[in-house]
């Protein structure tokens, strides 16, 4: 609801002064600042690069927190982008891993995020507002300020440890002093740089008009690779499948336009990119040097240069603008570009601020000043690319602006510039400075926790030896460059893995369904008391804990129950094998696909795909395969067809919705290219419930994983197999596709076999008897269940049939015989056997009557006239009509007979429920 | 023997007695007290007792069903077995009960609200639960799931009428308590009480295969001395009964009683009819209320007179409660059944055929108006001994409107006899063979 309300309020986007750079070959212009205003309301905010800014996400009340490191936007301005340096809120980072911190977090920290797992090319439109961001040294306490708008930066994640982080990523950066709302808005005529003016554009000037290169130089993969040549030597496929991405989101930031606000673009997302590996491998101190270096050149540069206002400042970037003043441009523009650069230099993405406007036109050559910079530049920029992918947090914090806080600004710029200082640190060489950081960063972590440092120690290890390759390496050869990405890109997995990903899918999903509150019922009366907002659905402890078995027989039920499953099912590895293939290939190429599953009930289909998703899960941990989270519903645990939606997104998410936005919510988080994309891996149990009539639940779920962006691989399970043909109609059958397996119903060697495997070595069975058990659950059903069911009884009838109950054999075939008995025999005859006279009388009088009618139906008048009839002939005295409708109704209750309503009396119609023969054969054994 | 007892009797005044023995025993026959052993079902106590212990106790969860004919004794057993169960120190306070009937949780919606409010999950408040059906679905099975075999209390679902919980949209209730006993979540075992013998074939598939198949069926094979040995027991007085003589004196004539051979036909009557501990039991209460100071002896005639008060036919007793208007109309109708073989008729031809008689062979009756024959028609529907042959028929007129007769010949005769003055002529037209 709230949601909405709040898209409702439109937010106009707009480019602020001229565009400081074009890109000929992606046909994008660069700006420094964008000007936010509502709808209706006069004030307009601005951001510009360098700022931090809140992008919007998942979740409304914690939205993303990023830095902004360039503003561009296409030639029609229809699109507008922005390439982010992220940052990960407490929440975002999962529980597990809060560990590491060795101390609660504030609820104001935020981490500088340093892995490479998601996209930091974001719409513009999703930036809500800025917000003062402020780095925090190590030691230094988080203020107790009340002030719930400023944020706290001490240290960086990398979705595998803590590491502190220096003043000059975070803040060190001098951003243009930025006009305030207040101002009134420059004349259209004289538009107002705003914006660090020479950003890096060189480079990616050069003329090659390749649409997908500029893309993958946009989304931050090329941009480091220097120029065209890196962009001809990327794989055809690459660009390729860049390319359509890039048609595909600009279609979709178009059509979220023409939708409207109200929809909204969907919040920001951060996109995984698997092959950009090299970027975790950078380090902090890394990214430092290079940082440091250039800073002391800013220093240099800066001096000379007066301090001047920025709304004066006219990009100076000769652009090829028709109605620009050419004229101020190149005054200004040295200005403008210190600024900028020192500006710049906490933001890693832009590499450029060596670049002086001069060189940032079109010249190649201005992109590199020094050999030096230029090994170091790749590095420095690919941090900001491994942002990872967070979680909205679900936490409530009382927020004190709903609208995107226009006043709120510039405050942050501010602050940043006395940080400066610190991070003019004398370099010796990049090695001996990193060991220094590193060494820092060890005494910190063990300030901070003293359990933790084996393993920083170790891991800060493990990531020193790549980047030190790579400066080894890094100068021009590019092929050199991608080897060494795969290889850290193993790296980069594992941290993010044991960061992250499955495990937090798990932890999401408790944290959220801890608490199933009510959603608003409109039908609900006003007043009435809602559900507690925490309800904790949880059945008490017991105050004993459970005995454990204490004797074989015990020990074998407990195996035997079918809750307890075996590590590895047996007798299903080639289905095991078929899965488990399909789904890490959907997992590995990031695909989406559906897969129909069938089998009686009882033949381990939902056994088998947990089992495979276990292997999978492991495999994430491993880092054999990416990470992806898996979710699981029950057509049977859902009152409703379209209850699925909502349990979709609130194992997803955590959200809470109704059915209707929830399947608007899935919808557009299948469809919109997104954030942080694991593939999600949905498994429906119980298929055949989800129909309804227009099927537009099986519709959907079919029709999610097709979409490019979807990254789902739905996984259905039911018991017929032509479920498709039979209750689908053709668009929904055609889009489960034929991936189909069926389960056979287990044979008897099978069931012995899994029997064996469950009993694992406990000797409590004799060889027979469990041939005797699973022979004929194979005969009747093959429903492993069954078996297992028989077993466990026939440990019970052993047990109790030992006259000592300390010293029982083994279970042998007459135990099982008489579970089998228990279990399968019809009680019908017994029933029979056991009625009394005047029932047994009256079955006897409804066959004869049914076969004086040659019917199998009679009316209780006419059997009653036989039944009198029987009773003289039996010498029993003659019962009344109640009394005989009663008898009737007994035998009618326990469906030894099948009646009418009784209220029809004497004209109820009777049939019996059991052949005439087995009543006779009762009747005669008597 | 009336006076003996009272001259010997020095611990108690004979009225409070007889006020103890009052108590003691409709205690048993009307408040289902429980036996201190189950009589006749020791293997399925045993067996029962087991199954509920383990999951008590080791939090093994289970399914079972326990199924026989009505009054075989299903809830008693199960209340003995729960009795006995809570007893035990590990048990005690270490297991939850819900109890649900399927006659008053008609859905899974309130079923599943009134398991939510028995467990006290914590979306109760009060007495109320909130949420929706789809909310509270998700939260039971949650806080299901939570639970693991050892550390969480185990539940224990009964299931009164279970075969009505069968007929709910989709079984999910059945569904899920079941999925939940076969897999490992909390632990619970899953009761089911239900006369039907073919109940398995009500469960879907998937519901079936979870369903772990366990039935103790309660068909007791009671031969006809254990049935009177139960009825004496049933009537006797325990040992602790305050006053020692007065307690032998009653045990002593009800040994007499059930000696007696008046008696022990009306027993086998009952026996041979069903072998229901709660019809016995209806029929003992007849006896046992006619006891008083008075009357300080349970007599073979008044076993006698509770029996026949037991069989007698509601509708010939019906009969004898209408007028003799209505009565010739029944008769009438008879006829018409007897000559078109249980054909339908109407007002008319009911009419057309009293009047028969009227003219032929009556001469104590007085021909009635079209409007009194109709009202004593209708009275007679609202009565149900006829009812309209098929419900569509309302439009047409009432006349004509076709009916059946809902009382059997043997019913009629019945209540012709005992009819208090009935006409000859009426008696003999109903008696003739043809009207």
């Amino acid at each position: 609801m709230k949601y909405f309300t709040r898209k409702r309020i439109r937010r106009i986007y707009e480019w602020r002064g001229e565009p400081v750079n074009f890109n000929r070959k992606l046909k994008t212009y660069e700006y420094s600042s964008l000007a936010i205003s509502l709808e209706d309301l006069p004030r307009t905010t601005i951001i510009n690069t360098g700022q931090h800014i809140f992008i919007e996400g998942e979740d409304e009340d914690n939205p993303y927190v990023a830095k902004v490191v360039k503003l561009f936007g296409d030639e029609s301005g229809e699109q507008k982008k922005a390439v982010v340096q992220w940052f990960c809120r407490v929440s975002e980072v999962p529980q597990s891993k809060l560990k590491l911190l060795g101390r609660e977090p504030h609820p104001q920290e935020i981490f500088y995020y340093q892995a490479r797992s998601c996209d930091e090319e974001v719409d513009a439109e999703s930036i809500l507002r800025p917000v003062q961001v402020k780095h925090l040294d190590g030691a230094t306490p988080f203020p107790d300020s009340s002030d719930k708008e400023t944020l706290y930066v001490k240290l960086s994640w990398n979705t595998k440890t803590f590491r502190v982080v220096n003043s000059a990523l975070v803040e060190g950066f001098l951003s243009p002093p930025c006009p305030k709302p207040s101002l009134p808005p420059s004349p259209p005529c004289l538009p107002v740089a705003v914006t660090p003016a020479s950003r890096g554009p060189a480079r990616r000037a050069l003329p090659t008009p390749d649409l997908a290169v500029m893309l993958r130089a946009a989304s931050g993969e090329v941009r480091y690779s220097r120029a065209t040549m890196s962009a001809g030597k990327a794989s055809a496929m690459e660009v390729e499948s860049l390319h359509s991405v890039t048609k595909l989101s600009a279609s979709k930031c178009l059509s979220a336009k023409r939708r409207n606000a109200s929809a909204g673009t969907p919040g920001v997302r951060k996109k995984l990119e698997l092959n950009s590996s090299e970027r975790n491998s950078l380090t902090n101190d890394d990214i430092l040097n290079e940082l440091l270096d250039e800073e002391l050149e800013l220093a240099q540069r800066l001096s000379s240069s007066p301090p001047q206002t920025l709304p004066l400042a006219h990009s100076l970037t000769p652009l090829r603008k028709a109605h620009r003043p050419p004229d101020i441009g190149l005054k200004t523009s040295t200005i403008v570009l210190k600024k900028l650069s020192i500006a710049e230099m906490e933001s890693p993405p832009s590499r450029d601020e060596s670049c002086s406007p001069q060189q940032g036109g079109e010249l190649p050559s201005g992109s590199v000043k020094t050999p030096k910079r230029r090994n170091g530049t790749p590095r420095r920029s690919y941090t900001p690319r491994g942002q990872k992918a967070t979680t909205p947090s679900r936490k409530k914090e009382p927020k004190t602006l709903k609208e995107p806080g226009l006043g709120v600004l510039a405050e942050v710029d501010n602050e940043n510039s006395p940080m400066l200082p610190d991070a003019v640190t004398p370099r010796t060489s990049k090695r001996k400075s990193a060991q220094l950081v590193s060494s820092r960063i060890r005494k910190q972590l063990n300030l901070l926790d003293n359990h933790q440092d084996l393993n920083s120690d170790s891991e800060n290890e493990d990531e020193f030896i790549p980047s030190k390759k790579e400066l080894q390496s890094s100068s021009e050869d590019e092929g050199g460059d991608e080897v060494f990405d795969s290889d850290e890109e193993v790296v980069a997995k594992k941290g993010r893995h044991a960061g992250s990903r499955t495990p937090r899918s798990k932890q999401k999903s408790r944290s959220s369904t801890r608490t199933p509150r009510k959603t608003p019922n409109k039908k609900m009366a006003p007043g009435t008391p809602r559900t507690p907002r925490h309800a904790t659905p949880s059945i008490p402890s017991r105050s004993l804990p459970a005995r454990q078995p204490a004797n074989v027989l015990e020990e074998a039920r407990t195996r035997l129950h079918v809750s307890s499953v075996p590590e590895s099912l047996p007798c299903r590895e080639q289905e095991f094998q078929d899965i488990y293939s399909f789904v890490e290939s959907k997992v590995i190429d990031g695909t989406g696909g559906c897969m129909y599953i069938s089998g009686v009930p009882g033949t381990g289909k939902t056994a088998t795909v947990h089992e495979v998703m276990r292997c999978l899960e492991h495999a994430a941990e491993m880092d054999e395969i990416p990470p992806f989270h898996f979710i699981e519903i029950n057509g049977m645990k859902m009152t409703d067809p379209h209850q699925a939606y909502v349990q979709i997104l609130q194992k997803l998410t955590g959200q809470k919705a109704t059915a209707d936005h929830a399947a608007a919510l899935l919808e557009k988080r299948f469809s919109n290219p997104a954030p942080r994309k694991d593939t999600t891996v949905l498994l429906v149990d119980e298929l055949d419930l989800l129909w309804t009539r227009k099927q537009n639940v099986m519709y959907n779920l079919f029709d999610w994983p097709t979409r490019r962006h979807a990254r789902l691989v739905v996984l259905t399970i039911a018991n017929t197999m032509d479920l498709p043909e039979r209750i689908m109609i053709n668009r929904v059958a055609s889009r489960l596709g034929l991936t189909r397996m069926s389960f056979q119903p287990y044979t008897f060697k099978q069931l012995q076999q899994i029997i064996m495997s469950r009993l694992n070595k406990v000797k409590a069975f004799e060889e027979d008897a469990l041939q005797l058990a699973s022979r004929k659950v194979a005969a009747l059903s093959g429903d492993a269940r069954r078996c297992l069911d028989i077993c466990r009884r026939a440990t019970e009838i052993c047990e109790h049939s030992a006259a000592d109950p300390s010293a029982t054999g083994l279970v042998g075939m007459s135990h099982v015989m008489e579970a089998l008995n228990e279990m399968f025999s019809s009680a019908y005859i017994t029933a029979i056997k056991c009625a009394s006279v005047q029932e047994q009388l009256f079955l006897r009088a409804v066959i004869a009557e049914f076969r004086r009618l040659g019917l199998e139906e009679a009316t209780f008048q006419q059997v009653f006239v036989q039944h009198q009839a029987l009773c003289r002939v039996e010498g029993l005295q003659p019962i009344s009509v109640s009394e005989g409708l009663s008898v009737c109704q007994r035998l009618g209750s326990c469906r030894l007979l099948l009646l009418e309503p009784s209220r029809l009396g004497i004209l109820q119609r009777v049939r019996l429920n059991v052949s005439q023969d087995d009543v006779l054969y009762a009747l005669k054994a008597d | 023997m009336m006076s003996k007892r009272k001259v010997k009797d020095a611990h108690l005044p004979v009225g409070e007695c007889f006020t103890e023995l009052q108590r003691i025993l409709r205690e048993r026959l009307c408040h289902q007290q429980l036996p201190d052993k189950p009589v006749g079902l020791e293997a399925q106590h045993k067996n029962l007792l087991e199954l509920l212990k383990r999951t008590a106790v080791h939090g093994e969860s289970n399914s079972v069903l326990i199924v026989g004919p009505r009054g075989a004794g299903k809830t008693m057993l199960l209340k003995c077995v729960l009795r006995d169960l809570l007893e035990e120190k590990e048990v005690h306070k270490n297991l939850l009960q819900v109890h649900l009937n399927g006659l008053l949780q008609t859905d899974d919606r309130i079923a599943l609200k009134e398991i939510t409010r028995q467990l006290h999950l914590e979306n109760v408040v009060g007495d109320k639960v909130f949420g929706s059906f789809a909310e509270n679905l998700a939260f039971l099975l949650e806080a299901l799931k939570k639970g693991d075999r050892s550390s969480s209390l185990p539940v224990l679902f009964i299931l009164d009428e279970f075969d009505l919980f069968a007929h709910h949209k989709n079984q999910t209730l059945l569904y899920n308590l079941l999925d939940v006993s076969q897999s490992a979540q909390s632990p619970i075992a899953v009761v089911g009480i239900t006369c039907r013998l073919d109940v398995l074939e009500l469960l879907e598939k998937r519901v079936k295969s979870r369903f772990s198949h366990r039935q103790i069926h309660l068909l007791s094979s009671l031969a006809f001395e254990e049935y009177v040995e139960r009825v004496r027991t049933q009537l006797s007085l325990p040992d602790d009964f305050p006053d020692g003589k007065f307690a032998e004196d009653w045990n002593d004539s009800i040994k007499t009683l059930c000696e007696d051979k008046s008696v022990e036909d009306v027993l086998q009557r009952h026996f041979n009819s069903s072998k229901d501990f709660r019809s016995m039991q209806m029929l003992l209460m007849l006896c046992l209320s006619r006891v008083s100071v008075a009357k300080p002896a349970i007599k073979p005639a008044d076993l006698l007179e509770a029996s026949r008060l037991c069989f007698a036919d509601a509708k010939a007793n019906m009969l004898h409660g209408l007028s003799i208007l209505e009565l010739c109309l029944i008769i009438a109708m008879k006829h018409l059944n007897d000559v078109y073989e249980g054909e339908p008729f109407n007002l008319q031809m009911v009419h057309n055929e009293f009047k028969k008689f009227l003219q032929r062979k009556s001469n104590s009756m007085y021909k009635f108006e079209q409007p009194v024959i109709m009202k004593a028609f209708e009275h007679l529907q609202q009565l149900e001994l006829i009812r309209p042959a098929d419900s569509s028929a309302a439009k047409t007129q009432r006349e004509y409107q076709l009916m059946r007769l809902m009382v059997d010949n043997s019913q009629i005769m019945e209540a012709m006899q005992k009819y208090p003055q009935c006409p000859t002529d009426v008696k003999q037209w109903a008696m003739s063979a043809f009207g």
